[in-house]
């Protein structure tokens, strides 16, 4: 049967009206859980790096929702001068990550090692408590060059802020069993203890090629990950780069 | 007609058997592989595409089937690909809202759904003759027959690779004060390769009117 252009037209636009429909039903229908299922997919990975949870549990979200409101508490600061951020902020919804895109919240970096090319004004660091209230950690994000992909996660410093208790990346593309092994627990483990700045306040932690002593022996080398040499230089300059002066320096009270 | 056993007519079954072995997707007619190469190295992360790409499969083939008399022939694959690509996003959006974590392994492969050939071949080859029950039937079959190989390349990648099945270690690996080195080459693209291969070479050794001719 022999059907006009009118007809062709006509359909295109009634499949695209149907499907139309169908997506953006779906889209707003789901959007409340999507979003809840992110912001805790990052609660998890915050107490994952504070040592409340083990990689391997599965919580039910109302734990972690319970154990995250009772001892972590997220702080907003000024990235430049690391004092408290007026209210303005809300520590619990503020994202770094979008302020960094946005050029009214954020700042031109120079060129600078960790490849990050705009800092937001302000950050968000999360402090943990211990079971009696008291302040044990601190964990503050940090972003960077990988290989392939960007490296995004978290590290926990203790009291004297300078102790690293723990390291996590949370999103990111390295090859699975190689760079991919920046996930493994066993590796992870081996940052804790160690120091992120030397006797003169500078950054100093790095991932070496081939094993490092123990953490009081060799405080400030993290052992290499065999055949993944470019993500474990990624790691190190992410870690530098947000510890040092351009990025939470002024408020951990560190490099001038 | 009469004959028949069962609740299935032997067109019916046929069309929901063959493509597990006799014309298998990946095997037989080697598409989709780009996805099998890239969600096979967890058991999980590869039944979660399987059924994600089975659903999308039977939702298309059955929408299109349904408008095929209507489908003006000159915009017929713009049309298949609308829906196709609709139901995709739909089946995205509901494993970010109830899967999140495996959502996340899978990050783009769901959505390359979209252009995965099986789901795109079957709706030009068999929806666009067929009716809506005989479609359901193929695209059931063939989405078993994609998920067949796939949780096959999936088993010995993670099993050989990482030691585990479904992220439960099998294996003590010895990193962690056990026996087993895995195979590295296991858990990177070539392994599944090899993998598919020799399932291929088995498959056409077992059935050799597969091979195709020289």
């Amino acid at each position: 049967m022999q059907r006009g252009n009118g007809y062709t037209i006509g359909f295109a636009l009634a499949v695209c009206m149907v499907c139309s429909i169908f997506v953006s039903g779906a889209a707003v229908a789901l959007k409340d859980r999507q979003d809840a299922n992110r912001v805790l997919d990052r609660q998890k990975k915050v107490l994952l790096v504070a040592g409340l949870m083990a990689a391997g549990d599965k919580l039910p979200a109302e734990e972690i929702q319970k154990i995250y409101s009772e001892r972590i508490a997220p702080k907003a600061i000024v990235m430049e001068t690391g004092k408290p951020a007026d209210a303005s902020v809300d520590p619990y919804t503020f994202d770094m990550l979008k302020a960094a895109k946005d050029p009214a919240l954020s700042e031109e970096l120079p060129e600078n090692e960790a490849k990050i090319r705009r800092m937001p004004e302000h950050g968000v660091i999360y402090e943990v408590k211990n079971a009696a209230g008291k302040a044990e950690m601190t964990i503050l994000p940090i972003q960077g060059p990988g290989l392939w992909s960007t490296l995004y996660g978290y590290i926990a410093l203790g009291t004297d802020r300078e102790t690293i208790k723990g390291l996590i990346f949370y999103q990111h593309g390295e090859t699975p069993g190689l760079g991919g092994e920046i996930d493994n627990p066993s590796w992870i483990a081996k940052w804790a203890g160690r120091k992120a700045f030397d006797r003169n306040g500078a950054v100093a932690i790095k991932v070496i090629k081939g094993a490092a002593g123990t953490p009081t022996a060799d405080p400030h080398s993290v052992d290499g990950l065999s055949g993944a040499t470019i993500t474990g230089n990624g790691v190190t300059r992410t870690v530098q780069f947000w510890l040092g002066s351009e990025g939470f320096g002024p408020y951990l009270g560190k490099g001038s | 007609m009469s004959a028949q056993p069962g609740i299935l007519s032997k067109q019916q079954r046929s069309a929901l058997i063959d493509p597990l072995f006799n014309n298998n997707p990946i095997a037989l007619q080697v598409l989709g592989v780009c996805s099998a190469l890239a969600v096979t190295t967890k058991m999980e992360t590869a039944l979660v595409m399987s059924v994600a790409l089975t659903v999308v499969l039977i939702g298309s083939n059955v929408a299109v089937s349904l408008i095929r008399n209507h489908i003006p022939p000159a915009i017929r694959i713009v049309v298949q690909l609308t829906i196709i690509a609709s139901l995709v996003i739909i089946t995205d959006e509901v494993l970010k809202a109830f899967l999140f974590d495996i959502s996340k392994q899978l990050s783009v492969f769901v959505g390359l759904i979209i252009t995965n050939c099986i789901v795109m071949g079957r709706a030009e080859a068999y929806a666009m003759q067929n009716g809506p029950v005989m479609s359901f039937y193929d695209a059931v079959g063939n989405g078993l027959g994609y998920s067949l190989i796939l949780l096959v390349v999936a088993f010995f990648r993670e099993l050989v690779g990482s030691g585990k099945l479904f992220g439960v270690q099998l294996l003590p690996l010895v990193t962690e004060g056990g026996w087993y080195t895995p195979n590295g080459l296991m858990v990177l693209a070539p392994g599944a390769f090899f993998l598919i291969g020799f399932f291929i070479w088995g498959l056409r050794s077992f059935k050799p009117d597969q091979i195709e001719a020289y």
